[in-house]
């Protein structure tokens, strides 16, 4: 029998369908693999194997009565940012210690409608926060890929690094992730799996832990394009329980995959060629801009002048909401309390033991940016490039271009403990130059891996859309996969 | 918020110093509860006097990734407020977030309107009576924000609790511009607030229960001079309070600055045991509240179709309906305002007038005296009804003299058929045993005697038995008066007064 790991999450579900084997067997296998890998890797915090086995026996029973759901009896992982009613969802922070919701979050609720199994929770940055995945206090997250001769861990990128982890190392057939700078596209760049993160409003944010309000947004990390497009069939649609979710139907994604890009226009971005970049990341974006052309895609010189100011103000925008939306964690209610002398003092008390640095961090960097005094030299400034920003894109769009591609990441994957970033958290913050245009703008961006590094260590190509037309952003992908035609499966050493 | 003068400084108002008159500024912000189901951005029940945290949600507790809808209703109510207070209603406005770390604020900020209400500037007219007249405050604004839950301290030695019910419940803040001159003036727009917001069944208006408290703003200036430095005092629960406060505060800025001292801007609270304010935080503590736009919410924007539609529904206003109480019944300016200064009273009173249609009369009939049938109802109201309803404790809902029966009296009354003294005896007898008025009558031989054969009989005897006074009654014509009191007396109050008036004036030779 074929290892049911291996397989893609389409392949999966039509095995299933055909009863070539069952949810149970399917589940056992990556629980199996699971208890293997996780010791090792770590993208899992915890593993529900009595709920996902009970969820498979169900899964099964509707394969065999022929009424299964459109991801029936697929096992999937759920990044700890998302309630899932009575399971660890702590969004790998410490201080929702113990916090069990009493709630499911939309997202996962429409995955279950739909027949998908719940293996377990997804390591992650602490509140979303990072692009290494060493932030979360459950530890950090590794790469199941490593430099060809070497014997480095490295990091699976952040903050969706358990997700992008546990995708690649066939611990789950797709994962969900969430987005707010770069959190579903870095890590999928740096594991050689696709994710997308979708246009804002195009998922709901009801029941997924807050990051930064106005940026986030859920989506998966898969093994292919396909998969992908499956995979946000389920997640997305219209939430009224989220006033930012937009009412819109929701297209058959998967229908969009194979449609080509013969006719399309792909943008260039002058202002993505950065300083100091790596060659190789240089050669893999003329690659694909190749690729594309072969196919029947015109390419356009485009320029997205505010580019520059993207980063700067991102990391204004971003701290201002989590300062706010993290207020909420302050040992009344729920999760950890350390006692203190006074109301203050535990609230002090019980966020410095709560909140990892780079949470703490952003707090204080998000509660100056807010201060009366610097308001309008910060946040409103902020903004206004955020509307720039914007117009931006909205220029290139008016001129007919349907979608951009740029490099996903200014680099492969790092080394765990990668002292200069340690030592200057903005060397960190760079590793979403290329994204995080894409969430001030809200529109929907596809990493898709493309080629590799000297070292051997995947690297991925950014697609970024207009909004609500995810549905270019797959076939474009799709389009770079195929034509990549690199098998990014990662020697397996764990 | 640019502040203009836009009253004339009135002397009456004038506090004296030792250094000579001053003048308050007051503003006031009031924070009312909104009439609703349920909470402004959850399904919660707003219902008061649940067990604590009975009506608390996930959104209401800040579960992590719990996200605010608005209550639409609690819009319509913010617009319907808006259009009773004659203000402009911004079809476009904006929640921003109100950053503060407290245990029974569970998001660690307060959802509200910072930058851009859902209302603007609008006007409220109060009548100061004849020596002021009619007086205008400036309404700034009106934003609609969620209450916190409540903070326990006497449950425990050491710890506090925290009751989420309220956490949520939509309040509207109306913000006056800084034109009250007085706490008399103060008091007056704090009732004609409540009332208005009645009227519209926006608030239910009830302070005891905490739906409608005020913040007071409060300086002192020397007449018409430069406004001085404000102290706010916070959280008044009652139209009193608020007086004393406003009082007491005027009178501490007043007698600090004619020491030589300076008025410190400060969060101030007031002390209904001892009628004084004290000092809770300085200028230099106030919160930073790093107001933002809240990222969960939407602008929040509605069709001008959708105001025409609320305003074609508005019910009659306070103003209006007291107007149109003295154009269209004669009732007097005065007890027109007393009846519509609650809804239940005016609602009650033209109960009354559309019961006594039924019986044949408009209201609008000469009484005695020169006043209306109506007018003559409202006195009953307000004279007999109210003491009742008051010793009895009982809501004018509840009034054991149903409109019918006051109708019935009225219209016995209009008819000739009792005096206005056996009208009181009458409301008596109604009020406590209940029954038909008409019956009553004429069962216990209450009719009036208009037989002009009786009275004639009794004016007789009345004049013969008194020589003197009609000596005197030719000089002192006012002296009719007591001869209708003898008549009347000896009839045991059942002659017609008209009637008896005129007997006796033919027989005087008046």
């Amino acid at each position: 029998m074929t290892d049911l790991t291996k397989l893609s999450l389409t392949a999966t579900r039509d095995g299933l369908k055909a009863k070539d084997f069952t949810s149970v067997e399917v589940t056992d296998a990556y629980l199996g693999a699971i208890e293997a890998a996780n010791p090792k890797l770590n993208a899992y915090i915890t593993i529900e194997t009595n709920q996902a086995r009970d969820m498979a026996k169900a899964s099964d029973a509707k394969l065999i009565a022929g009424n299964g759901g459109m991801l029936e009896g697929a096992p999937l992982g759920i990044k700890d940012l998302f309630a899932t009613i009575g399971t660890h969802t702590q969004a790998g922070s410490h201080i929702l210690d113990g916090f069990l919701p009493e709630y499911e979050s939309t997202i996962t609720t429409n995955l279950w409608g739909d027949g998908a199994v719940m293996l377990g929770k997804l390591n992650m940055d602490e509140f979303a926060m990072g692009s290494s995945n060493e932030s979360s206090y459950y530890g950090p997250v590794i790469n199941p890929w490593k430099g060809e001769g070497s014997g480095t861990a490295l990091v699976p990128g952040g903050s969706s690094g358990g997700s992008a982890s546990a995708v690649s190392a066939w611990l789950c057939a797709g994962a969900t992730a969430t987005d707010t700078g770069g959190s579903i596209r870095q890590p999928a760049a740096f594991t050689g799996t696709v994710g997308i993160k979708p246009t804002y409003g195009r998922c709901s944010r009801w029941g997924v832990v807050a990051f930064a309000s106005s940026l986030d947004q859920a989506g998966p990390i898969t093994r292919t394009v396909e998969d992908s497009a499956l995979m946000l069939t389920s997640m997305a649609g219209y939430d009224k329980m989220d006033s930012t979710s937009v009412d819109m139907a929701v297209p058959d994604f998967a229908a969009a995959v194979e449609r080509g890009v013969k006719g399309l226009t792909i943008g260039i971005p002058k202002e993505y060629h950065m300083d100091g970049m790596p060659d190789e990341i240089d050669v893999l974006w003329k690659q694909g801009i190749e690729w594309l052309r072969a196919e029947g895609a015109i390419i356009k010189d485009i320029s997205l002048p505010h580019t520059k100011y993207a980063l700067p103000a991102y990391y204004i925008v971003a701290p201002a909401e989590c300062s706010s939306n993290l207020a909420r964690y302050d040992g009344v209610k729920y999760g950890l309390r350390v006692a203190g002398d006074s109301i203050d003092d535990m609230y002090e008390l019980t966020r410095a033991a709560g909140f990892g640095r780079e949470v703490q961090r952003r707090g204080m960097i998000g509660t100056y940016v807010l201060s009366a005094g610097y308001y309008d030299a910060y946040y409103v400034r902020a903004q206004k490039v955020r509307t720039l920003i914007k117009q931006d894109f909205e220029k290139v769009f008016a001129d007919g271009v349907d979608a951009i591609l740029t490099p996903a990441t200014p680099s492969a994957a790092f080394a765990i403990g990668d002292k200069e970033m340690a030592a200057d958290p903005i060397k960190m913050y760079l590793n979403d130059i290329f994204t995080v245009t894409v969430n001030m703008a809200g529109l929907p961006g596809i990493a898709v891996p493309a080629g590799k590094d000297a070292a051997g260590l995947p690297l991925g190509l950014q697609l970024i859309g207009k909004p609500f037309d995810e549905e270019t952003l797959f076939a474009a992908g799709r389009v770079l996969e195929r034509s990549a035609a690199i098998d990014f499966s990662p020697k397996q050493w764990w | 918020m640019t502040l203009v003068d836009t009253r004339t400084p009135n002397p009456d108002y004038f506090i004296a110093g030792a250094t000579g008159d001053w003048e308050m500024v007051v503003g006031l912000e009031i924070h009312a509860q909104v009439t609703s189901e349920s909470k402004l951005f959850s399904a919660s029940s707003t219902q008061f006097g649940e067990p604590p945290n009975a009506n608390v949600s996930f959104v209401d507790a800040a579960m992590p990734g719990m996200l605010p809808v608005i209550n639409e209703e609690c819009v319509r109510q913010a617009i319907r407020t808006g259009l009773g207070l004659k203000a402009k209603i911004n079809n476009r406005s904006l929640f921003d977030r109100k950053n503060y770390f407290y245990p029974d604020l569970p998001q660690g900020y307060q959802i509200s309107q910072f930058k851009d209400p859902i209302v603007g500037e609008g006007e409220v007219h109060l009548d100061m009576g004849d020596k002021i007249g009619d007086v205008t405050i400036g309404i700034e604004r009106l934003h609609l924000e969620q209450d916190a839950g409540k903070s326990i301290h006497d449950q425990h030695p050491s710890m506090s609790f925290v009751d989420l019910n309220r956490s949520g419940v939509a309040l509207m803040e109306i913000v006056s511009k800084p034109d009250i001159r007085s706490s008399a003036e103060a008091r007056a727009y704090i009732t004609k607030i409540r009332t208005i917001l009645r009227y519209l069944g926006t608030c239910d208006g009830n302070m005891e229960q905490g739906s409608l408290r005020a913040d007071l703003n409060i300086s002192v200036r020397k007449p018409g001079g430069e406004f001085g430095t404000r102290c706010e005092i916070k959280n008044v629960n009652s139209v009193r309070f608020a007086g004393q406060a406003i009082e007491y505060e005027a009178r501490r800025q007043i007698d600090l600055l004619e020491d030589g001292g300076k008025v410190e801007q400060q969060t101030r609270l007031f002390d209904p045991k001892t009628g004084e304010t004290r000092s809770m935080r300085s200028k230099e503590e106030a919160h930073d509240y790093r107001y933002f736009p809240d990222p969960d919410l939407l602008p929040l924007v509605f069709e001008q179709s959708l105001v025409d539609e609320l305003a074609a529904d508005l019910p009659e206003l306070p103003d209006e309906k007291q107007a149109r109480l003295v154009s269209a019944y004669g009732v007097s300016s005065y007890n027109a305002k007393v009846l519509t200064a609650d809804p239940a009273n005016s609602d009650y009173f033209e109960s009354v007038i559309k019961e006594i249609k039924q019986m044949g009369f408009d209201g609008k009939e000469m009484q005695s005296m020169g006043h209306t049938v109506a007018h003559g109802i409202s006195n009953m109201i307000i004279n007999e009804l109210f003491g009742k309803l008051k010793d009895s404790d009982l809501p004018i809902e509840e009034s054991r003299i149903s409109a019918a029966q006051l109708a019935s009296i009225a219209a016995l009354m209009r008819k000739g058929d009792i005096s206005s003294k056996i009208a009181k005896d009458l409301f008596e007898i109604v009020w406590s045993e209940g029954g038909d008025p008409a019956e009553i009558v004429e069962n216990r031989g209450m009719k009036q005697v208009s037989d002009t054969g009786a009275i004639e009989k009794i004016v007789d005897e009345i004049i013969a038995a008194n020589p003197d006074q009609v000596a005197k009654v030719k000089d002192k014509p006012s002296l009719v008066g007591w001869f209708v009191g003898q008549v009347m007396k000896a009839s045991h109050g059942k002659a017609n007064p008209q009637a008896v008036n005129e007997i006796l004036r033919s027989k005087l030779g008046l």
